[in-house]
């Protein structure tokens, strides 16, 4: 069993603070939910565990199984087992699909099997088309496809912890349903199940994937935790029961009406 | 054995030679000796030392050339297809300093894929000044390469002039790799009302190396089409210059001409510069240009890194990304995989290096 231990983490971004003190901890076959109106960190929390650049770590640490993740950079973090399914996957022209995975399990010891056997194996389940695996990466892809691809790399990896950054975002209900039931798989995995941290806006995602707990982060803190129902208390209510009201929301730069919230 | 005689040659100062490296040069220093130039298909069709061919001779280099010239003649008749491309290849010798030729006439509707490389022995700087004429008449299909692997302390000065008739249809690749100082000015003019022409060019220099282009899209005649794709990369202290200009002369209305230049750099100390221009003298055109300059991008090295691949991988791939949209574009078979060995060679070599 894995454990990912976020604890009193604070995080700036070009010298503003973002986090400010979060506490987490996700363990195999568990799913998280994090919820949060824009600005409220959600997204520069899976950048900081992540390691991308740009981020300072100002307090608190991260582990996983005791390690110490902040001082790994991000290809470790990977191969040690964290995985970032990302919002918007980045486009690598003349990089194909392939070639990314037999690196990546390359640097974990795990390249020796039928690398392109898997691939189209995983890539039937999730309903991603075959000719996709030779196109370079995310280039030429819908939204679906791209997040189709995303969950394809998350089966092949499989990794111990995956943050899905609004996988939900982006993609039609089709495309969110074969996502979702994978990752859903892969939490109840007998063998290594995938402790699951899906930060999303709305809670379209969680209809299909079921949460184990949902947590509301607002300028940079969770301010509530709960069970399922937690989610369906801020779609009646949105997230003005959790927020003071007359603070300004974080990292603005897409802050919106909280009544918006809910609207598709 | 005659030493090559004093030259007048141009200098940095002077706009079309600024960035240059030809005030470093000195001509003297070498012996005026034909490279060891190998013909391989087309038999029938290529004559070896003789040709009459009387070229626009731009600068001195290529009046040096036309002065010593050792000639390769491929003629391939009107309604005639060259099924098997044909590659010439010239070794040149460390002191050397050689001038290859290549004369190409593409008969009417005919149509004929020549790969040209430039390789040299290494031990010893050598000075290599080729030209490339070409013609291409009506509705002939002409798809040429160029592949400079000539030794790191090899300077390399050359010329392509490339005209294409009506109809005709011209693909002009360039591959650079070698030499401490490559550089390539090409004019490639469409003569004949319908004509199109297709360049791309990979050029990846590391160490101390240098590769210049100097490239006009010269449309001379109504509806024509150019479209250029350069792409290169820069590494350690090692430097690049794209200088091109689309030239859309009064009566060619109805063209539509593009250049796209694109540059990374790999090391802190490497520099690469991008000059894209526009002279277009009539209305009725289409016409674009785009050059960058700049480092991998950030977003696609941490894309792979998060998935666990290490940053010399991650790297080496999105560089192979970016030259494969070139090497996609090469004459197929053989030579475009082993190109690709060649450059992926070349990254890992200079990946390993501090």
């Amino acid at each position: 069993m894995s454990e990912l231990v976020i604890s009193g983490l604070h995080a700036t971004v070009a010298g503003r603070e973002i986090l400010r003190g979060v506490d987490l901890t996700v363990r195999s076959g568990e799913v998280h939910a994090v919820m949060g109106p824009n600005g409220a960190g959600k997204s520069t929390l899976s950048a900081v565990v992540m390691g991308r650049a740009g981020y300072e770590v100002t307090a608190g640490s991260v582990t996983l199984d005791g390690e110490d993740v902040l001082a790994m950079p991000t290809w470790q973090r990977a191969v040690a087992g964290l995985h970032l399914v990302m919002q918007y996957p980045t486009e690598v022209p003349g990089v194909a699909l392939h070639d990314v995975m037999v690196e990546a399990l390359t640097s974990r010891g795990r390249a020796s099997g039928d690398v392109r056997g898997h691939l189209v194996a995983e890539a039937a389940r999730i309903g991603f088309e075959e000719r996709f695996l030779d196109r370079p990466l995310n280039v030429d892809l819908s939204g679906g496809e791209k997040k189709r691809n995303e969950t394809l790399q998350l089966a092949m990896l499989r990794p111990r912890i995956a943050i899905l950054d609004e996988l939900d975002s982006g993609l039609d209900i089709d495309a969110l349903r074969d996502c979702s039931r994978r990752v859903e798989e892969l939490s109840n995995d007998a063998e290594n199940p995938l402790g699951v941290l899906a930060i999303t806006h709305y809670n379209r995602l969680l209809t299909e994937l079921k949460p184990d707990r949902v947590h509301i982060l607002v300028r940079g803190r969770i301010v509530a935790s709960g069970g399922a129902e937690l989610a369906t208390t801020l779609e009646a209510d949105g997230y003005a029961a959790f927020t003071d009201g007359d603070e300004p929301a974080e990292a603005g730069e897409e802050a919106s009406g909280l009544d918006d919230l809910f609207r598709m | 054995m005659a030493r090559l005689r004093e030259l007048p040659l141009p200098s940095a100062d002077e706009e079309i030679w600024r960035y240059s490296r030809i005030d470093a040069l000195d001509p003297t220093a070498f012996e005026v000796k034909g490279a060891d130039t190998k013909v391989l298909g087309g038999e029938g069709f290529v004559t070896i030392g003789a040709s009459a061919a009387v070229i626009a001779e731009p600068d001195v280099f290529a009046e040096i050339n036309t002065e010593h010239q050792s000639t390769v003649v491929v003629e391939v008749p009107r309604g005639t297809t060259v099924d098997e491309p044909i590659v010439i290849t010239h070794t040149s010798r460390p002191g050397s300093a050689s001038f290859p030729r290549t004369v190409l006439r593409v008969g009417e509707n005919a149509e004929v894929t020549v790969i040209e490389r430039f390789n040299s022995a290494s031990g010893g700087a050598a000075l290599v000044a080729p030209v490339l004429s070409a013609e291409v008449a009506p509705a002939g299909r002409l798809t040429y390469l160029a592949v400079n692997d000539v030794d790191l302390e090899a300077w390399q000065v050359g010329h392509q002039l490339v005209v294409g008739d009506r109809d005709s249809s011209v693909r002009i690749s360039t591959v650079t790799l070698g030499g401490h100082y490559t550089r390539v000015r090409t004019e490639a003019r469409s003569s004949g009302q319908g004509s199109s022409t297709k360049q791309v060019a990979l050029y990846f220099a590391a160490g101390d190396q240098m590769h210049d282009f100097r490239v006009i899209q010269d449309h001379d005649a109504p509806h024509t089409s150019s479209d250029l794709l350069f792409k290169g990369a820069v590494q350690d202290r090692a430097r690049s210059v794209y200088t091109g200009l689309i030239t859309i002369r009064e009566h060619a209305r109805g063209t539509a001409a593009y250049q796209t230049n694109r540059n990374l750099t790999l090391s802190e100390g490497a520099w690469a510069e991008s000059v894209p221009n526009l002279d277009i003298r009539t209305n009725d055109v289409k016409c674009s240009h785009a050059s960058t300059v700049g480092p991998i991008d950030d977003d696609q090295r941490f894309y792979l890194e998060s998935r666990g691949v290490p940053p010399e991988t991650a790297e080496r791939l999105v560089v192979l990304g970016f030259f494969e949209e070139v090497l996609d574009q090469l004459p197929p078979g053989p030579h475009a995989d082993e190109l690709r060995a060649a450059v992926a060679a070349k990254l890992d070599l200079q990946g390993g290096a501090p």
